[in-house]
């Protein structure tokens, strides 16, 4: 194809994606999961490296750079964007250190004996023309489509290991994570689900359909009731938005009511959380304060009336994460952060 | 002669089945003394007409066992015949407030049963130990009967006395409210015979108080509850007019299951203002004494009351207050008098015990509310408003932060009432609660009742915010008046709770119910609980009119009461 066609080809598939993001995030367009954004910017991404024009690994990383910039500004909330953009530039950064010839681990190493001589690993190293770098690239970034394709299922996989018979199950919200979850064990085990319906959107109401559907014995409480319920609760299992470096949990909206009352009651706490969640970074307390319909409309005037989206579930009241690679505890968390991401790469 | 206390009767059977003769003798006696007074013109003492009213009372039970039990002898219907001679039912049992109607039901019902082994063996002789047994039961009666004569506190303390030595050989009855036994078909079937019985005697036996019906799938957890429909109101079953009950206590009833009529104090003041309107429409028939029939009419009304929507524990306080004060009517009073005497009574309960609590509450909160406070409050209290707007009236600064909750979404009525007043304002759901707690100094929340070991029972949502609360080390303050407090012991929200109407959960968004049809789906169901108990751990401070008071100090006020009446 020639140059330009690509280019222009490139930019309205970018400008789609951000409109996309924008109209997601004001309710206007159609709400998706995190899973199917972080595909959808994973595969642009791949598009961006195949077709955009680049000598060099740093040229591409600045491209990618710039490009996520745009994307998060678009939509802040949605953390996958920025962290798919992060893995990105972590896969850019480990095959051109493949092409070099040096391993991985030396790199790391080397980087706290540069810090501590020199500074860190210089910009100009990624100046060097490897030719087959692109094609690799491509394919490192395939396997992590393939592998975002396989996350709930992944998960799903591992819930007989944790779900027993008879046992009540509490969640919040709606989470597909949580419904597939919630599934699988379901196929061969017999217990109870109790669903917060989380208001104002009440999204735990199309939750508890979907189970009820699939033949799981399942209540809709109030969100008032979830304190009133938890004593008969044996495990509250839920999903999030975002998994933070520390451990803690940005979730829906009366997630740290929920984990408050588990902590008081000794119920276990399971996040099911995909890698992909996981963010090193996010923008400062940003949190959404959306409309809340509220009818007498005369008083509205003299009354602040607020709506987060979002609540801060410190780690504490974690006891388990539950991802596509296995369980962990919330104190191991920043060391799959390490791995994942590269620390340059935290700031986009 | 008062013959046995209800509660010692299993005891007595025996003894008196093998003395049924000799009792039978004695029936018979004050009999021809009844007749003889009668035509001598004479008014029938208290104990006599007693005695008349106990009898057609067994009797009418005599004629349910009949049908019953057709295939028992004629020596059972004899028996139960001196039995129910022999039961008495003195007044104080009378002002109890779940009157044990009931037990003598099951009591006759079951011992003639065991009656029938013993019966036939004792009957052709008489020995020694029996004799014996008579006659210490005729002293037990004559100590029985003289306290009596004296008046109720004494006949509470023989009472007492006398249920002391059965207790170790039989364990006292104690009765568990029915509304918390839906699951057990025997109390379901009991309720149904006790408001057949409450019908106005002689009239239509259609026209008595229906049964309401459950609806809808219930949460297994809580089957031992009742979950009616809105939609389906009790009213709907009676006919027009109705003659059993009282129009102003049917509108009462109608009010309470459709909300209009909501939260504890509401509710306690509007029963006892139709109770103040049946009083004045009461007119006590012939041969009737005052004391004993309005408190027999009152019944019916509450067994309805309680079918639209379960008793708070206020208003099951504010029920005892009444029956006690009625059955304190002294004989002698004429009816004006004595009505003239119950509506002051009543009004005298809701000034000094709502009213005037309020207000001495409000000045002891105020001295808690400084300048520049945040405050948190939950739904709607009465008591709470009355505070802040005493509290705002006095000029203090302060700004208020109203939380709700779905699905009654009472904040908004609250937020109303201060906004109006001119108090700054900040409404949120009650998910946003742990957003919200860093800004809040205070949290105020009534109670709709405090359980004798220091929980609180309130509206559901309350537990979870002062959880929160406590987890930001936010102090939470309970205001409640003293006529709230119950010598219930909860732990959990489980066992007595009230389970509204589960289509309030249903909503709306963006044109689409989710929940439309719960009902077709077998594994779905809604869960709409209306109180929640909140542990004392969790509550700093409980200001009542007679001062601040810790939770655990909840048994101590109750017992200053229980001595002071």
């Amino acid at each position: 194809m020639p140059g330009p066609y690509k280019e222009t080809d490139l930019t309205e598939r970018v400008e789609a994606f951000l409109s996309d993001l924008k109209r997601g995030g004001s309710g206007t367009g159609p709400l998706r999961g995190s899973a199917e954004t972080a595909r959808e910017t994973t595969a642009l991404l791949r598009k961006i490296t195949a077709q955009a024009r680049w000598s060099s690994a740093g040229d591409l990383m600045e491209i990618i750079r710039k490009e996520g910039r745009r994307m998060t500004a678009a939509q802040p909330s949605e953390t996958t964007v920025g962290n798919m953009v992060r893995r990105v530039l972590k896969i850019i950064r480990e095959e051109y250190a493949r092409s070099r010839g040096s391993s991985e681990e030396a790199d790391q190493q080397e980087s706290l004996h540069k810090l501590l001589t020199s500074g860190g690993l210089s910009e100009e190293n990624f100046r060097h023309h490897f030719a087959p770098l692109k094609a690799n690239v491509i394919e490192a970034i395939n396997e992590l489509l393939t592998e975002l394709e396989g996350t709930t299922d992944n998960i799903a996989m591992q819930a007989l290991e944790h779900i027993h018979s008879n046992e009540v199950i509490m969640t919040i919200g709606r989470s597909r994570t949580v419904e597939a979850f919630l599934k699988d064990a379901a196929r061969k085990r017999k217990f109870h689900v109790i669903v917060a319906e989380c208001a104002p959107f009440c999204q735990g109401h199309e939750m508890a359909t979907s189970l009820s559907k699939a033949g799981i014995e399942t209540t809709v409480i109030a969100d008032a009731a979830i304190f009133a319920v938890m004593s008969r609760v044996n495990k509250v299992i839920i999903g999030t938005q975002t998994v933070l470096a520390n451990g803690g949990l940005r979730a829906v909206n009366g997630t740290h009511t929920l984990a408050l009352a588990a902590k008081h009651h000794s119920t276990p706490l399971i996040v099911c959380a995909p890698m992909f969640k996981l963010s090193p970074q996010v923008s400062r307390y940003h949190n959404l304060l959306l409309s809340l319909q509220v009818k007498s409309c005369e008083i509205l005037s003299k009354v602040n009336v607020h709506c987060p989206v979002f609540d801060y579930v410190p780690p504490e009241l974690i006891t388990l994460f539950i991802s596509n690679i296995g369980g962990h505890a919330p104190s191991y968390i920043y060391r799959l952060m390490s791995e994942l991401y590269h620390p340059e790469d935290h700031e986009l | 002669m008062i013959f046995f206390k209800e509660v010692i009767l299993g005891f007595r059977y025996w003894v008196i089945a093998s003395g049924w003769c000799f009792f039978r003798r004695n029936v018979n006696d004050r009999q021809d003394d009844i007749e003889r007074a009668k035509t001598e013109g004479k008014e029938l003492t208290k104990e006599e007409k007693q005695r008349l009213r106990k009898e057609k009372k067994q009797q009418k039970k005599n004629k349910e066992k009949k049908d019953e039990k057709a295939s028992q002898g004629s020596e059972k219907e004899k028996k139960s015949g001196s039995l129910a001679a022999a039961a008495p039912q003195p007044p104080a049992k009378s002002t109890t407030v779940k009157t044990p109607s009931a037990v003598p039901a099951p009591a006759p019902v079951s011992v003639p049963s065991s009656l029938e082994a013993p019966a036939p063996v004792d009957k052709p002789s008489k020995t020694k130990a029996e004799l014996k047994a008579e006659r210490r039961a005729r002293q037990e009666a004559e100590r029985a009967s003289k306290p009596g004569k004296k008046g109720e506190p004494g006949q509470q303390a023989a009472s007492g006395k006398q249920k002391a030595p059965p207790s170790e050989l039989q364990p006292v009855i104690k009765r568990l409210p029915e509304h918390i036994q839906v699951d057990n078909p025997d109390v379901l079937k009991k309720l149904a015979k006790k408001l057949e019985r409450q019908q106005v005697m002689g009239l239509n036996p259609t026209k008595k108080i229906p049964l309401r019906l459950d609806y809808g799938y219930k949460v297994s957890l809580f089957s031992h509850l009742h979950q009616y429909s809105r939609k389906a109101p009790l009213t709907q079953q009676l006919s027009i007019p109705s003659t059993v009950i009282h129009p102003a206590v049917v509108r009462l009833g109608l009010q309470y299951s459709q909300g209009i009529v909501a939260g504890s104090n509401a509710r306690s003041v509007a029963l006892l203002h139709a109770f103040k309107q049946v009083i004045r429409d009461y007119i006590t028939p012939p041969n009737e004494e005052l004391s004993r029939d309005l408190v027999n009419k009152l019944k019916p009304y509450i067994s309805f009351l309680n079918q639209c929507r379960p008793l708070s524990a206020s208003m099951g306080n504010a029920i005892k207050y009444v029956k006690k004060e009625i059955s304190n009517i002294s004989s002698q009073c004429k009816e004006e008098e004595a009505k003239s005497k119950l509506l002051n009574c009543i009004e005298w309960y809701i000034k000094e015990k709502i009213i005037l609590a309020a207000k001495a509450i409000a000045e002891s909160s105020i001295e808690k509310i400084n300048n520049e406070d945040v405050i948190l409050v939950y739904g709607c209290s009465s008591l709470v408003n009355h505070i802040l707007f005493e509290a705002f009236e006095k000029g203090r600064k302060f700004r208020v932060i109203v939380v709700d909750s779905r699905p009654r979404l009472e904040g908004r009525e609250a937020l109303r009432r201060l906004v109006q007043r001119g108090i700054s304002c900040t409404y949120v759901l009650i998910s946003a609660v742990s957003y919200i707690l860093p800004e809040v100094s205070k949290v105020f929340l009534g109670a709709h009742a405090l359980l004798a070991n220091g929980y609180v029972m309130s509206r559901v949502g309350t537990s979870q915010i002062a959880l929160v609360a406590r987890a930001f080390n936010v102090p939470v303050l309970v205001c409640c008046e003293t006529y709230k407090f119950c010598e219930r012991v909860q732990t959990d929200s489980f066992v007595s709770n009230e389970l509204d109407d589960p289509d309030d959960l249903m909503v709306t968004r963006n044109g689409k119910t989710q929940l439309e049809s719960w009902q077709e789906v077998p594994s779905l169901g809604l869960l709409n609980l209306v109180y929640d108990v909140t542990p004392p751990d969790f509550v700093d401070l409980v200001i009542t009119e007679l001062g601040m008071i810790p939770c655990t100090s909840v048994p101590v006020v109750l017992r200053v009461k229980n001595v002071d009446q």
